[in-house]
């Protein structure tokens, strides 16, 4: 292969890597809100709120991302919706990842421990200041962890947007290959290229989790 | 605009594709179980070069997407002489993927197998392979059935990529129906039930065994 041809990949695969950014980084924040909200919902006093909460996770973990996706791409347009392929991919992976972020959210909100709480209570804070100033900066150290897996998962998952025609890394292989041939090369050029994306990602987990525990190990 | 006549028609079709849906998953899981404790002994291998090839295997395999490794199995494999039916390939390519997690999970199950355990087989003189067959793994795999629970229902999510492959599992049935008939509704609608069909009954069971084993 000439440098023509090596300069075409590049130019293809890069723009498949700023598409499938723009998905990772768009339903990334999508389901951030949604996941605080929803897990908020699960752990209101409300009892149809609950209900809604769980009703809400267990249908969107319960079903396949790429079934939500082909679900919003082909049954919408038929109640005259008509969203755009960027558009479907990005609520489509927010909506389906906002139900993995609100299992982290509720749990890490679970998680404080009943002294903070009873303190709270016993110095009488109002309670949109207890949340604000003491819950949620715990919560936080809690939730990061797994949050920078998830989102790990959730980039991996922008994968599945190809198959709803956006151009993102994946279609720019299969376009590739399309033209090119050469299907090992290419295919093996994506998986490292994916690799790449993620690794910064894995690398701040892992040191946010060796810092976070650090305080924390067992104290018997 | 919902047909419930249609919908019953092709309901015998979705249903043989939701059968080889789950034959590929029990395959893939057994494979990535196998894969999984086997990739987990050998990070722990006294050999230096086996650690690193199992550790690169995991990190690479789980930040990777499993459609984009799925593609390359099934076009690249063919292309090195390796000819392999699509079920095969679909079953390697779960395996390959969820071996990479359940191995992770598993090292950290065997880390918390405590160390006197270790001492003690070593003390009695037991050889390698018995203290990991009927020391440590026994013990390790006890905290590790609610994660391959819900590893068992991931995979059943992820299985509609294996359409990509050409195996005729429930995603690529649906999808072939609303080619064919042009209505999309039906089709698509009933596969989403069929998941959650079995996905919750599946994760509610794994979620009350998690709650009894709590309690004891």
């Amino acid at each position: 292969m000439g440098s023509t041809t090596w300069f075409f990949i590049a130019e293809q695969l890069s723009k498949g890597v700023v598409v499938t950014l723009q998905v990772t980084l768009f339903s990334a924040l999508l389901a951030l809100v949604l996941a605080f909200v929803i897990a908020l919902c699960g752990l209101s006093s409300s009892r149809s709120l609950r209900i809604f909460a769980r009703v809400y996770t267990e249908f969107f973990r319960g079903t396949s991302a790429l079934v939500q996706l082909f679900y919003l791409f082909f049954i919408l347009p038929l109640v005259g919706i008509s969203l755009s392929p960027m558009t479907t991919a990005i609520i489509g992976l927010g909506l389906n990842f906002s139900s993995f972020g609100a299992e982290i959210v509720r749990a890490a909100l679970v998680n404080i421990s009943k002294g903070q709480r009873d303190a709270i209570a016993a110095l009488d804070f109002p309670p949109d200041v207890a949340f604000r100033r003491i819950i949620l900066p715990q919560a936080l150290t809690f939730m990061l962890p797994p949050m920078g897996n998830l989102l790990v998962e959730l980039l991996k998952s922008t994968s599945l947007v190809s198959m709803i025609t956006l151009s993102d890394l994946t279609f720019s292989g299969t376009t590739l290959i399309t033209t090119l041939g050469h299907q090992t090369l290419i295919w093996s050029i994506v998986l490292v290229c994916y690799f790449i994306l993620s690794w910064p990602i894995t690398g701040l987990v892992k040191r946010a989790e060796r810092r976070f525990t650090r305080h924390r190990r067992p104290q018997e | 605009m919902f047909d419930y006549a249609f919908a019953l028609s092709i309901l015998p079709e979705l249903l043989a594709g939701l059968w080889v849906t789950l034959q590929v998953m029990v395959a893939g899981f057994f494979c990535a179980l196998i894969i999984g404790v086997g990739v987990a002994v050998l990070l722990e291998s006294p050999v230096r070069v086996l650690r690193i090839i199992s550790q690169s295997y995991i990190t690479f395999f789980r930040q990777t997407p499993l459609l984009v490794q799925l593609y390359f199995l099934f076009f690249a494999l063919p292309q090195t002489g390796l000819q392999l039916p699509a079920m095969s390939t679909g079953m390697i390519g779960l395996g390959l993927y969820y071996g990479a997690y359940i191995a992770e999970s598993f090292r950290a199950a065997i880390g918390d197998v405590p160390r006197g355990q270790w001492e003690a087989a070593r003390a009695l003189d037991l050889s390698p392979s018995v203290t990991w067959w009927r020391i440590i793994l026994p013990q390790a795999l006890k905290p590790m059935l609610p994660i391959l629970g819900n590893y068992l229902i991931g995979m059943f999510k992820e299985t509609p990529l294996l359409a990509v492959i050409t195996i005729p599992e429930l995603f690529q049935t649906a999808r072939q129906i609303a080619g064919l008939t042009y209505r999309f509704n039906e089709p698509y609608t009933l596969m989403a039930l069929l998941f959650l069909a079995i996905s919750l009954p599946t994760s509610l069971l794994f979620s009350v065994l998690g709650k009894k084993k709590r309690h004891d």
